[in-house]
Order: C-alpha cells, then structure tokens, then sequence
C-alpha cells in the first residue's frame, strides 16, 4: 500500500466542509508556516522537499519560486492553474470537488512564502460546478480568519479569487492563462519576458498547477527533508494519476511513485487489470500530449529494466524509447484499440484547440488531422505516412508556446512505435473499415539491446 | 551614468556588427542587410508588440552570449529576441533555419489561394515574394482550401480573409493609431479570423494603413481594386499640407501616365510604412494639383516594380562572400573554363549530324 499524503482523508465523511476538515488536521500548515517560519524558509523546506511541478512539465517548483523577482513596491500575484484540460487527466478536478480545502491551504502557504497578497484560482470552464465549491470554502476560510487581514495576527493578508475559464484548453499554458485572467483572448505570449518577472499585470507571478500547490501542504505539516525520502532520485513525494481507457478500475490514484507500471495496471490496488479480460496494447502514461508507448516498451525500458511510475523511469529512452510523466492522465488501450482512430481524435483535439496564434501550430494541425482523418477512413497513401512525420517535426520547436510539441509528439510517437499499423491501414482501405488491426507484435518481449 | 553606451558585438551569418543593448536579432540582421536578414510576415517595427507569430524569421543562435556561450536549445524568433553581447547567430547558414522556413513557407500557404492573377496585392505582396524565395513549385496539401465570404469593411476597404496568415498587424495599428479598435480575431486555430464581428464598417481616419501593413492581399483599397496592377504602375514621392494634426501628409502616388491610381504611404527598404497617413490623403486626394510631387521612389531591384525601369532602382548590398568567411561560393564557377566549350579541340562541321558528348574527349575535372 503505497504512502497517501493528499488523499487519506478524502473518504472522510463531510471533508469538504469546513469543520470537519479543521477536526482531521486542517490548516496546521498555515499555523506552523505563518507563526514559526520565515517566507524564505517556506520556500527553502519546499526546495528541500524536491516537489517537481505536477502540470506536465515537472519543473522543480522551489526553484521557481526562487526565480520570482521581488522588486520593491510592486504586487505580487501567485496563480493557481486549474485549467487541467488535457485529454486523460481529471486529477485536480478530483482534488478540487472534493478537498477544496486542502487546495485553500496550500494557497495561503504558498502565499505567503511567496509574498502574495492576491491569489487566482482560474478554473477551466467545464468544471461548472466546481467554482461553487470553492467559493463556498473560501468563505468559509475567510470566516475562520484563514484569509482577509491580519491572519492569525501575524500582518499576513490573502484574498484568493476564483476566476472561470471560457473553455479553451490553450488557457492552461501559463501565459495564456494570464492573458484571459486579464480579460483578454487567451493567446500565449512570446517569452521572454517569462511570468516570473512578468507575468498578471505586468507584475511578478508564479502560476503553479492545482496538485502542486496541494501538495505544499504535506511538505510542510512533515518537512521537505521527511517528503523527499518518498519516492525515487528526483520523483520525490506522491503523485496523483488519472487512470482511464479500458481497465477494470478508471479513477484517481495516489502513488509514491516507486511502484512499476506493471503493477500500476494490474494490481487490484489501482487499475486492476485490462477490462474484459483482454490483453494490453498499448498506455498513454502522462496525459494525451505525451508518446504512447507499445506495451512492451511500456512495461521494460528499452534496457530491459522494469519500467516505473516515475519521472525519470518514464522519460527512460528519450522520446525514441520512453515517454513522459506528463501531467499523469494515464490512458490504457486494450488490444481492440486502433491507434490510427485514436491518434485521429487527438489530432482533432489539438486543431480545435490551436489558438492560431503562430502559423506552424494553425496550419500545421489541421492538416495533420485532415491526412489522419484519409488514413482511418481508408482513403490514405503510404506517402501521407512520411508526409505527416514530415508535418509533425516542422511543428514541433518552432512554435510560441508548448501547444505545437504536444500536437505533434503523440503524431510523431504513433508513427514511430506503431508504423505498421498505419501502413496496414493504407494497403488494407477496405479492411481497416470493419476490422481493427489487433494487438499484432506489440506485446511481444523486446529484442535484448546488445553493447 | 557614462557618457558612451556599451555596445554589443553579434555575429550574424559571420559577419560581426556593433548594435546598441536592446536591438531585436532581425533589427541587427537587416543593419547587415541582404539576404542576412530574416523575412518578416508579421512583425512590424512601427508596431509595438508585434511580432514573433509568422515563425518565418526563425534563427539558430549558436552561441549566447559572451558570459553563457551555450546555444539556445530550439529555433529563436529574430524579431522578438535581443542581441547579447558575443552572441553567434546563424541565419541561412543554418540547415535548420531553412528547413523550418521552408516549413512554415508551406505552413502559410496550404491555406492561401492561389490567386495571384487576379489579387491586387500581387507584385508587392510579401508572402509572394516568400514563397518565390523558400517555397517549392509544387503543393502537398490535397484537401479543400479554407475560404470566407469577402467582407466590406466601409467605403474604402474590402476584407478577403481566404487570403489572410494572421499576422495581426491591422489589430496592432487599430489598438495603437486609433481610439478604439472595432475589429479584431475571432475564433481560433485554422478557422480563426479578423472580423468586425457584426459586419461593421470601420471608420477612422487612419485606418486606411492597415492596407498598407498587411503583408498579402487580405486588406485591399477599394478605391484601386482591379484598376491596375502595381507593376504598371509608376511611384512618385509627394507631399501636401495635410490639415489632420497627426498626419505627416508624405506619401507615395501611383501614376499611370497622367492619372494617380492610388496614394500610399512611403515605404521603407524592408515594405514598413515611414510615416502613416490619414485616410483623406490616401483615398480623396487622387489629383496630380493635390500634391507637392518631389520625384520618382527608390524601388528594390528585385521588386517586381521595378521592371518598369524606373530611375532610383537600388540594387542591394551583396554579402554573400562576408557570409562565406571570404570564400567565394562553390556553386558559382565558370562553367565555360570548366567544360571548354568554347574552345573545343574538335572541329564541330566536321561531325556528321548534331554533337554529342561522345564525340569529346572526356576531360577530368579536377577539384
């Protein structure tokens, strides 16, 4: 059973209310960071703890909180991102529906470490009845004297705002996010200047994901040196998984992220097993932006080591071998999966979503979903194969924000692990529109690399 | 504070220039000038913020800085990045840069019509000369091209946004000549577009320079639409005595024999306006007695404008020995010395029938 810091109490009866959540040991962060520590030395016990940021990218977060220029006489703000709107991952949203608190808390902590005196939750525009609840705790906070003025006498004052997205998954890239936060359209901006220097209003900001900022609270109710021994190397701490595709137990997993991913899949514990008995494919294991990888790739590296749920066990191989933690959207796919259909419905995604800011990214997925959409209905060339590889590396690393990498990675990785797939598609047009093609050799035990 | 500024050294494509702190890569480039500079599709030096959309600009920098010589990960935008001191960029000596431009070339056009023959732009439009620069002859987009309903936007603009690369260079000067700005992008990704929203006329005295900062034929002067192609025509540099206290009244006429087609304002060597002008001098004043005619514009020898052989034609700074470290180019070789064909050792009328290569000796071709 592995170590649960930000989901124990979640099953406790009335934990979204404000008293209970006090009576299981709520707030005694806030207590301990305001009344005996200094800012900085939040700040310290948060880099000592490891946290890497749980968006996607897996940045440290202390570090980037180091990074937050303080100059005298300006604002600043911190920014919670709950804009989670990646295809696979509902993992704040869990969070946030049902332990709105230990988000709030998490806010005043970071907040204060930080310097903040204004503090943003923007919320994507789907999660309609989340807002509600987070309101509701904020002021039920405000009225235990959590925020406002002069909390816990200590001069410290907080407000956190709620603002609601309008629905657009291109406002979780950070900049984008401060420009709708602003009332504007929710294009990135071209950096630098990054959001640390400027960022909300011209001013100092730190945008930090939902689990992140939840997971602070830990950090400091045991120390960032107690946090850092759970885990592996750099994946210190527990991470939130949203496991979902077609295993027999879709949901939110907490893990210390030291177990395998074969037991992540199978044991009873999280996704117990592939539904139906049926054999595993292949795993999207960080969120829809990240390579897939084949179930043999998945379950070993591609040295023969057991893969682990962990960052640096994942991204083992590069993007050639591996794939990435991703923002831990974790999708399995049985062996009736086609690849092409899916890879298909991503690429959707990422044109419907594409701001059209920069000419690659507008351009270049649309196009790319155009040729995927010729291929699944049988009405591709085995050129397109080469054409879309061609599209996706012109995409990636030439456009403003990550928006064009994510497009075109999960291209780029289906053409790579599953090329024959696509082919068979090609050659079989007629075929491919009844059958799928199965779970082929993708299962099969890997070659042993050789030095 | 000292009294002389601290300059920086940048390295562009070998060539080694001085630029104030705070100069834009592209700004440095287009000192050295020539091919060194990037292309610009959406950035606009009059237009504060624009910038870093198109990608066509994209450079390699090789080396950081002085202080941090590490090179920067992924392709940098030229007009949104500054120059640090001892930093190495690469521009079309760079493999990478010219596969990404040629990309994004095809990125811009996959969309856009093909519909040059009959688009007034034609002959001044950037994207043209983009794609005649890095663009392939053929296309490997097979589906339906993305089209719109043509838009008038008031009496003197017409909106053809089938042609439009979102370069957002109308919204920049609608947010910054005029006091508010009544168009703008809707939607997003491939199907975003400028709109007025509800078909709107957009009225404002300056507003008539967005025909002049749009890079392709999307903005056009309703006033010269199909009147002419540029190329006819002939451009004269002329001033009034403008009444509009923020117009600087200096603009270009576009003569063909007696008659003026079109007033614009002046454009620089890289196509960015010098000064705006208010919509009185561009689209009322269209007689030769309005104006203070001060001779014929400079034109680019390899504009299309010029080959009407007008005097003032410049012909550009060539550098491509300084970008080749001195070298001379390896594709430029005298290929008469190299095959000799004009002194064969063979009598041509004495071969029966036309010569072929068989009937030379082989020469070796030394390196």
């Amino acid at each position: 059973m592995g170590r649960q810091l930000l989901l124990e109490k979640i099953k406790v009866e009335g934990i979204r209310g404000y008293e209970t959540y006090r009576r299981e040991g709520g707030y005694r962060s806030v207590e301990k960071a305001l009344k005996t520590m200094t800012p900085d030395q939040v700040t310290d016990e948060v880099k000592k703890s490891g946290l890497r940021g749980r968006g996607g990218a897996g940045f440290p977060t202390g570090m980037k909180w180091s990074f937050l220029a303080k100059p005298e006489g300006v604002p600043r703000y911190l920014v919670c991102n709950a804009d989670e709107s990646e295809p696979g991952t509902f993992k704040d949203r869990y969070l946030m529906e049902f332990l709105p608190h230990l988000l709030i808390e998490g806010l005043i902590v970071s907040s204060y470490a930080l310097g903040c005196k204004r503090t943003y939750i923007y919320i994507r525009g789907e999660y309609a009845w989340i807002p509600e609840i987070l309101e509701t705790a904020i002021a039920e906070a405000k009225a235990a004297g959590w925020l406002g003025q002069n909390i816990l006498g200590t001069g410290f004052e907080l407000e956190i705002y709620v603002q609601v997205g309008a629905g657009a998954y291109i406002c979780g890239e950070e900049t984008a996010l401060l420009e709708s936060l602003e009332g504007k359209r929710g294009n990135p901006r071209i950096k630098p200047p990054f959001p640390a220097i400027k960022g909300l209003w011209d001013c100092p900001t730190v945008v930090n994901n939902v689990e992140t900022l939840a997971a602070v609270v830990p950090i400091l109710n045991f120390g960032g040196e107690e946090y850092a021994k759970i885990g592996i190397g750099k994946s210190t701490g527990t991470k939130l998984l949203s496991a979902c595709g077609n295993i027999n137990k879709p949901g939110v997993y907490e893990i210390d992220m030291t177990i395998s991913v074969e037991e992540f899949i199978f044991s009873d514990e999280y996704c117990g097993g592939i539904a139906n008995g049926k054999r595993l494919k292949a795993c999207i294991p960080g969120g829809s932006s990240v390579p897939i990888l084949p179930a043999n790739l998945l379950l070993k590296t591609a040295k023969g080591e057991t893969r682990l749920m962990n960052y640096e066990s994942l991204s083992d191989g590069g993007f050639a071998k591996g794939s990435m933690m991703g923002s831990g959207g974790f999708i399995v796919l049985d062996e009736d999966q086609c690849v092409v259909r899916h890879t298909l419905t991503l690429a959707r995604f990422y044109r419907h979503e594409s701001c059209g800011q920069c000419s690659p990214c507008r351009e270049g997925t649309g196009w790319m979903e155009k040729i995927l959409r010729n291929i699944e209905n049988g009405k591709g060339k085995s050129s397109d194969i080469d054409l879309l590889w061609d599209i996706q590396r012109k995409i990636e690393g030439n456009t403003i924000c990550p928006l064009g990498d994510a497009a075109a990675w999960p291209v780029a990785a289906a053409i790579r692990h599953f090329r024959d797939e696509f082919e068979w598609h090609v050659n079989n047009p007629v075929e491919c529109l009844t059958r799928n093609y199965g779970l082929a050799h993708y299962a099969d035990p890997l070659t042993p690399v050789t030095a | 504070m000292a009294e002389e500024k601290k300059l920086f050294k940048v390295t562009i494509d070998n060539i080694t220039i001085e630029v104030e702190p705070g100069t834009s890569i592209l700004m440095a480039a287009r000192r050295i000038g020539g091919e060194v500079a990037p292309p610009a599709m959406c950035y606009y030096t009059k237009l504060k913020g624009s910038g870093g959309k198109c990608r066509t600009c994209l450079v390699e920098v090789t080396a950081g800085s002085t202080a941090d010589p590490r090179p920067m990960p992924k392709l940098v935008a030229s007009c949104r990045t500054n120059v640090m001191d001892g930093m190495v960029v690469r521009n079309i000596t760079s493999e990478k840069v010219i596969d990404a431009r040629n990309g994004v070339v095809e990125f811009l056009l996959i969309n856009h019509p093909l519909d040059c023959p009959i688009c007034d732009q034609a002959g001044e439009c950037s994207l043209q000369d983009l794609s005649y620069e890095h663009g392939k002859e053929g296309t490997r987009y097979e589906f339906q091209r993305r089209t719109f309903e043509k838009h008038d936007l008031g009496p003197y603009i017409q909106l053809h946004m089938t042609r439009c690369i979102l370069c957002y260079r109308c919204v920049y000067v609608a947010d910054q000549l005029t006091e508010r700005r009544e168009h703008g992008v809707l939607d997003r990704g491939d199907h975003s577009e400028i709109a007025t929203y509800i078909k709107k006329a957009l009225d404002h005295d300056f507003i008539g320079n967005i025909i002049d900062v749009c890079p392709v034929g999307a903005l056009t002067d309703r006033t010269f639409r199909f009147k002419n192609r540029v190329w006819f025509l002939k451009p004269v540099e002329a001033h009034r005595e403008c009444n509009h206290p923020k117009c600087c009244g200096k603009v270009t006429l576009w003569y063909r024999g007696e008659e003026v087609f079109r007033v614009t304002a002046r454009k620089d060597e890289w196509g960015e306006v010098v000064d705006w002008i208010c919509n009185e001098c561009r689209f009322e004043k269209k007689k030769t007695s309005d104006w203070m005619i001060e001779g014929p514009t400079r034109v680019d020898r390899h504009s299309v404008i010029s080959q009407g052989h007008y005097v003032g034609v410049v012909r550009p700074q060539e550098v491509v020995y300084d970008v080749m470290g001195g070298r001379k180019p390896k594709l430029l070789m005298d290929i008469h010395s190299v095959s000799e064909v004009n002194e064969p050792s063979i009598d041509l009328s004495k071969i029966e029938g036309p010569a072929h290569s068989t009937d030379f000796e082989p020469k070796k071709l030394t390196n």
